[in-house]
């Protein structure tokens, strides 16, 4: 495999590689010339601004946005300001940041989406320069004026402005600087000349390289690592001083022997590396230096371009993309030429076996032998990940699938999930696509940034089928996906409402995780009304339709939807707001058609505005509750005048409601109301609000029985009620006089038990005695039990031949005392049974 | 005792992780507002916090002093207030009153509301018409259920009746379905739900959206079926007075949060004392299920076996002397204790309830159910309301009648409430206004009933649209149907056999072998039948809103046998602890274990005075 080694060139004790990327599709007419560009690290895009000074109107700049391979995603005429820098953000957003400080914000299909500003002051002090920077919090600017004031903006989507010290004594631009993230801060290394200034939110500090042999007039450009851990400083003199980003320590100086300063200078290192260098871009001549002080040269035939990654550097031109990096160990220990690592061997015996030689169990053995077969597949497995060429990936893998045959207890994980990453970067990288991502980065970015970046080129499919292949949860995969396709769907204007709420609902059907509400918000907000009302009904939590609805002013279709999710704080949200919004009359319409808003607004009203309630139901014509609601309102009422005057509203409505019996009851209540109070004032009664029963009670226990029988025939008060009444109230008070005239006043309606029990109960047995006699035959027993006579008891129970009361009266006889009286009751209970 | 019990009963899962959970969030809210602070509690909160966490426990995180709410200024100062309350508007008002007096006073003090078990969106608005809303903090208080016993979880909400039956507030019906996927989430996945009533169906949709919304986890199941029943669907058995000794202690003592509070009638002492009264304590335990009559007779022979065991003392020698001390005594004497209460209880119990007028009110109770004589039940009625023995029994008895005669007669309807209305004052319009709209007390309908004009407005328009249409007749129509019920579900046993109450044949016991209650009849023939199919008729009559779902995790549905034999039953709008009794036989019987989840324990008072305007 000597050719792979071809492209191989020695740094030190590493190699470094150029690996052809793409041809790119594009065709540029002055190749990269007078032009801005901004190239997105890990594959991304590449926006392409032609002729940024151009000011004149007839003549406007150009904006292209291509992928990686070149592929035209987006074209537009650039109308706005003159530009200064453009960049790209972590979410695939194109910022393009004019002269005055503006910077305009796009994605990629070129579509304007916001703009925000780095700074009033700017309009009239102007950018000169402006940086788009990565940090952990996301993507930030940097710019700086012509008089060397810097502002700062860690996170555009949480834009906090921070305007810089000043820097003493400096005048003009700076000659070159570098935006630092350091110890969560950010900050700025600016060069003036010769001198080196760190800039905080809050100081300037001045500092220096440590160890720079070389005196030098200026610093003319400097490089930060992706990493934001070492620096790169280039001097007028043509030296390159590396060290760490907090220039504490140096790693190297070399001497390129260019004087002129580098157009381009870019870190180039991976995780682990070997060998880091450092990347300087001349006219014509692309010059890799290494820490160690070797230098590789390539010369350069078209203007271009360089891409800092995580893992090396990408080199955009005019007619080819390539990637520059160190080759990664494994796959320098396979490829090497005459290497013996157990991983080459395990190629080379692949090979002899596919040519039916046997020279493969030797090497085989050769492995077995120093046991590093497991080794070898290892390496194998590894180095087919950073290979970008399919034929060199396959070759390695299936040495390492035939190197595993040979092994027991060899876990195929690593294999596998090195076989899947390369079928998705593979599919990813296809120039169709554009995104050449290599497995470092693709391990480091994840799979979820992959698909939403798939996702904002609009690549659904590609994407569903990746979240398919990697079996990614359907929440996080796929259902996310279609919501944006959705959503991107919706905002369709060439399509009919009905075609589009076809097509989302046939596609998003039996997908779950989807909230449709989110869609609808989305056809709302591009003011497609109709649509976003047609997809809310879709959506199956009734809790999500509502805001939206409302917002849409579609205030019925929210009241409805609020009382279908049977959540009643919805329902509340709904009937408050139209409350606000609409003029009662029509608020009370509503609530009408609605029973569960309606109770549930009476219900608010009782606690919170009885006179709504009121209104309420006088709108419905609901008389019956309205005459409950005036009693209601009488008890709270104090003065008698008032509270009879809300009577009388009762009754009138009662009688509105065709319910005589309330009505009849409420003006009887008046009429005992001011009887009441005409007694209350003539004899301080205290009977106001009184019951009937409890008014003639009282007047009986004040001796008052005229006004009592007044209330009695008044009121039509049943007889056994007042019987039963007056019987106690004079057996409470021990009246028996009068008690007995009562019982003579008439036949007595309840009967004459009742008085002998009341006469008990007061322990009066000689009062009781008086009414025996006139009890009905089938109460006497009871009645002569309840005043202790045995006698009178078995006499009339004998008399009526009852064998439960003969029973009963038994049951009372003690055995010492009552001996005859036994005898008697069960001879007559023998005969009462016999019978 | 003397039941057939299957021995195989599984065993019941295990609620106190319900309450762990209540009280660790509780301890979190409190310290969402760090330094002392004083804490305001609802009343009816009072008696479940202590269930949670004591006051001990309370203080340990900086609460400086406890005040029940009481509508009142108030007397703190400390400069952190929290409350700890319902979503009522009244308390909030009250709240905001409290601050703006402090304002008022240019008084500085932080304020906190946690609402439980949930904040509804009228309390904000309150809030924010009283212009405080930026003055305080709120929270809420996950805390849907509590565990009173081994088998009954209670969701303490006893205005969910009111609210939901009466008034047609929905706003219980969410909190409803999130106790229901509390437990589900716990215990569950539950296998089966079957369910009938409006509500119920309500709160199982609520349930599932929210199931839909979170993540599920496979777990092993703990609970297999569950049961959901409206309290509207039978309001007969809550209305019966209770003759099972749980019951009627709750009926005479009331019981609150599982606890009773005993007073000088029961015991000799003039201060009462609390107990508790669950399953932990062991004669308790024995006599809650058994019908009164049984009670006496078992705790003299219990009494008697105390005194043996006390007997064995004789003739021990010191060893063994030391041994009973150390072992038995301690046990003994506990149970000593218990057994005395129980016996004070049921004697005070005895003098009320063997005397002839209780007699005659079961009898009529009786003739009620069996539709046996009713003309003498009328008159009996009638005079309980002419002497004033009680209003709310005699209401009891009024709606009892109308329920099982389905309706009262115009003529009686009418003189029944001009009586009552003498006795008890006219105010008692609205009182019978809401039994009226409840369907508790009404009048009977001369010619076409609703029912049938509503099927024939179902025929003309489709199911939603109907099923609108007689959410809003149905408080108009409520029909109670008691008497068709009661036959093609043999409610009421023949009254010509002889009742052994010693030895129960059926839950008919819990009545005195008068009648089975119809929640729990529902609930056997459900689970036998293991849906609705074949009970058509009887749903028709119960205006229907039944359903049966089986859950996604149909596979391991014969392997966990034991659980599908654990059944959650929810009644919404409370039961009573004579259903609890009755299920508890019917899982005796069945090999079932029923675990009873409710919105409150309910009896014939509670229930009635919930209808009563006066606290309006």
């Amino acid at each position: 495999m000597a050719f792979i080694t071809a492209t191989w060139n020695p740094l030190g004790e590493a190699f470094y590689r150029k690996v052809e990327l793409y041809e790119m599709s594009w065709s540029l007419r002055d190749g990269l010339r007078d032009c801005l560009v901004a190239a997105a690290p890990y594959g991304g895009p590449i926006a392409l601004l032609k002729g940024p000074h151009r000011r004149s109107p007839s003549v406007r700049p150009q904006l292209d946005i291509y992928s990686a391979a070149g592929a035209s995603m987006a074209s537009l005429t650039w109308k706005s300001g003159p530009v200064v820098q453009l960049g790209w953000t972590v979410s695939d957003e194109l910022l393009c940041i004019q002269e005055d400080g503006t910077v305009l914000v796009y994605d990629l299909s070129g579509e304007f989406k916001r703009h925000f500003s780095m700074g009033q002051e700017l309009v009239q002090s102007q950018v000169v320069e402006a940086k788009v920077f990565h940090s952990p919090y996301g993507t930030g600017v940097a710019v700086v004026t012509a008089s060397s004031r810097f502002t700062l903006a860690t996170n555009i989507d949480d834009l906090k402005l921070r305007r810089l010290p000043e820097v003493p004594g400096l005048q003009g631009a700076p000659s070159c600087w570098a935006v630092l993230t350091q110890d969560r801060q950010t900050k700025v290394l600016l060069a003036s000349g010769a001198d080196l200034f760190i800039l905080d939110s809050t100081s300037c500090l001045a500092v220096s390289p440590p160890g720079l042999s070389v005196p030098c007039s200026s610093f003319v450009n400097m490089a930060v690592s992706f990493s934001y851990k070492y620096l790169a400083l280039v001097t007028d003199t043509g030296h390159l001083w590396t060290g760490t980003a907090n220039l504490q320590e140096k790693l190297s100086e070399v001497d390129t022997k260019i004087r002129s300063p580098p157009k381009h200078i870019v870190w180039c290192r991976r995780p682990k590396s070997q060998q880091p260098s450092v990347v300087l871009m001349f006219e014509q001549l692309l010059l890799v230096a290494g820490v160690c002080n070797d230098t590789i040269q390539f010369p350069l035939d078209e203007e271009s371009v360089c891409v800092a990654e995580l893992d090396g550097v990408r080199i955009v031109g005019p007619t080819r993309h390539h990637l520059l990096q160190e080759v990664p160990l494994v796959c320098d220990d396979i490829f090497r030429i005459a290497s013996m690592s157990p991983g080459a061997l395990l190629l080379e015996a692949h090979k002899e076996y596919q040519k039916s030689s046997q020279k493969a169990d030797e090497y085989l053995r050769e492995i077995k032998e120093q046991s590093m077969l497991g080794e070898a597949v290892r390496q194998c497995v590894e180095a087919a990940g950073h290979e970008h060429d399919p034929d060199t990936q396959k070759a390695l893998l299936r040495a390492a699938s035939f190197g595993k045959c040979f092994l027991t207890n060899f876990s195929p994980e690593h294999f596998v999930s090195v076989c899947r990453d390369l079928r998705v970067l593979n599919a990813v990288r296809d120039p169709a696509v554009g995104i050449p991502l290599t497995h470092t980065q693709y391990k480091q970015m994840t799979v979820q940034v992959l698909i939403d970046r798939l996702v904002y080129r609009q690549l659904y499919p590609l994407a569903v089928e990746i979240c398919r292949y990697l079996k990614t949860p359907e929440y996080q995969g796929v259902s996310r996906i279609l919501k944006h396709w959705a959503c991107c769907k919706v905002q369709q204007k060439s399509q009919s409402d009905d075609v589009i709420v076809m097509a989302v609902s046939a596609r998003l059907a039996d997908v779950p995780g989807i909230s449709y509400s989110h869609i609808a918000s989305k056809a709302y907000q591009c003011g497609r009304t109709e649509l976003a009302i047609k997809l809310l009904d879709y959506e199956a939590r009734s809790g999500e339709q509502v805001p939206l609805l409302l917002k849409m002013k579609r205030s019925q279709l929210a009241l409805s939807k609020a009382i279908e999710s049977g959540d009643t704080d919805l329902v509340y949200t709904v009937v408050s707001y139209l409350k606000n919004e609409m003029n009662r009359g029509d608020f009370f319409m509503t609530l009408r058609n609605q029973p569960v808003a309606a109770s549930l607004y009476r219900k608010f009203c009782k606690l919170q505005e009885q006179e709504t309630l009121k209104d309420l139901y006088n709108q419905d014509d609901d008389h019956q509750e309205l005459a409950n609601y005036y009693v209601t309102a009488s008890y709270r009422e104090k003065r008698l005048e008032s509270r009879l005057s809300l009577l009388q509203s009762a009754v009138d409505e009662y009688n509105k409601a065709k319910n005589e019996f309330a009505a009849k009851a409420t003006e009887e209540d008046m009429r005992l109301l001011r009887f009441q109070r005409k007694l209350d004032d003539e004899k301080g009664a205290e009977l106001l609000g009184l019951s009937l029963q409890a008014t003639m009670e009282a007047l009986l226990a004040s001796g008052l029985h005229k006004q009592a029988e007044h209330l009695y025939r008044d009121f039509k008060v049943p007889d056994k009620r007042y019987w039963w009444l007056k019987l106690r109230s004079l057996a409470e008070k021990e009246e028996w006089e009068e008690l007995e005239k009562f019982s003579k006043s008439k036949k007595s309606p309840i009967g004459y038990l009742p008085f002998v029990e009341v006469c008990i109960k007061r322990q009066n047995k000689y009062e009781a005695k008086k009414y025996i006699s006139k009890v009905t035959p089938e109460h006497k027993v009871k009645a002569h039990l309840a005043v202790g006579d045995l006698e009178g008891a078995a006499e009339a129970a004998i008399e009526r031949r009852s064998e439960a009361e003969l029973g009963a009266v038994l049951s009372r006889c003690s055995t010492s005392t009552d001996r005859l009286l036994i005898d008697r009751l069960n001879r007559a209970k023998m005969a009462a049974a016999k019978k | 005792m003397a039941y057939s019990v299957r021995k195989d009963s599984p065993e019941l899962p295990d609620f106190s992780l319900l309450k762990r959970l209540a009280r660790d969030q509780l301890i979190y809210l409190l310290e969402q507002l760090p330094g002392r602070k004083d804490l305001f509690i609802e009343a009816d909160l009072m008696s479940p916090l202590d269930r949670i966490a004591n006051v001990t426990t309370l203080k340990q995180h900086d609460v400086d002093k406890l005040y029940k709410v009481e509508y009142k200024p108030i007397v703190s100062t400390s400069d952190q207030l929290c409350f700890l309350i319902r979503p009522r508007i009244q308390t909030v008002k009250w709240i905001c009153d409290v601050v703006n007096a402090d304002k008022a006073a240019g008084k500085f003090r932080r304020y906190k509301i946690i609402f439980t078990p949930q904040k509804f969106y009228v309390c904000d608005t309150a809030l924010e018409e009283q212009g405080i809303f930026g003055d305080v903090t709120t929270d809420e208080w996950a805390f849907y259920l509590l565990p009173l016993d081994d088998d009954i979880i209670s969701l303490e909400l006893p205005e969910f009746f009111r609210d939901n039956f009466l008034e047609g507030d929905q706003r219980w019906v969410r909190t409803a379905g999130s106790a229901l996927h509390l437990l589900h989430s716990l215990y569950g996945p539950f296998s089966k739900v079957y369910g009938i009533g409006r509500c119920s169906k309500m709160a199982y949709e609520s349930w599932r959206e929210q199931i839909e919304e979170g993540e599920q986890r496979a777990r092993h199941a703990e609970i297999g079926n569950v049961f959901l029943i409206d309290r509207d669907v039978d309001f007969v058995t809550p209305l019966c007075s209770q003759v099972v000794y749980e019951g009627l202690v709750d009926d005479i003592f009331k019981i609150k949060c599982g606890c009773v509070e005993f007073g000088a009638d029961v015991i000799s002492s003039d201060k009462s004392i609390k107990v508790m009264l669950n399953a932990q304590d062991k004669v308790f335990d024995e006599i809650r299920n058994e019908h009164f009559s049984n009670v006496f007779g078992f705790l003299s022979q219990k009494a008697k076996n105390l005194q043996t065991a006390y007997d064995k003392r004789r003739g021990m020698d010191i060893k063994q002397m030391k041994t009973f001390v150390s072992e038995e005594l301690k046990g003994l004497k506990q149970e000593h204790r218990l057994l005395s209460l129980h016996i004070g209880a049921s004697e005070a119990m005895m003098k009320k309830k063997t005397k002839q007028d209780f007699q005659d009110l079961l009898k009529t109770e009786h003739s009620l159910l069996e539709g046996f004589q009713i003309r003498e039940c009328i008159s009996f009625i009638e005079e309980h309301i002419n002497r004033q023995v009680s209003m709310i029994e005699s209401l009891r008895l009024l709606c009892l009648l109308s329920l099982t005669e389905n309706g009262l007669l115009p003529k009686d309807y009418r003189s029944l409430k001009a009586q009552f209305l003498q006795s008890y004052g006219v105010d008692h319009l609205l009182t019978f206004a809401n039994l009226r709209q409840l369907g508790l007390l009404v009048e009977q309908q001369p010619g076409e009933t609703l029912t049938a004009m509503e099927s024939k407005v179902g025929k003309l328009v489709n199911d939603r649209t109907a099923g609108k249409l007689t959410d809003a007749f149905s408080s108009l129509a409520k029909k109670s149907n008691f008497r068709a019920l009661s036959r093609r579900l043999n409610l009421v046993p023949k009254s010509d056999e002889e009742y052994d109450l010693r030895v129960p044949r059926d839950m008919a016991y819990i009545f005195s072998g008068a009648y089975v209650p119809l929640s729990c009849k529902l609930i056997e023939q459900v689970l036998e039948r293991d849906g609705w199919t074949g009970l058509d008729e009887v749903t028709r009559l119960l205006n229907g809103h039944e359903f049966a779902v089986t859950g996604n995790n149909g596979a391991d549905l014969k392997a966990k046998n034991d659980v599908q034999r654990i059944i959650l039953v929810m009644f919404l709008g409370g039961c009573t602890f004579s259903e609890i009794s009755a299920l508890r036989f019917l899982g005796k019987e069945k090999g079932y274990k029923f675990i009873v989840v409710t919105t409150a324990v309910t009896n014939s008072a509670r229930l009635l005075e919930a209808m009563l305007d006066n606290h309006v």
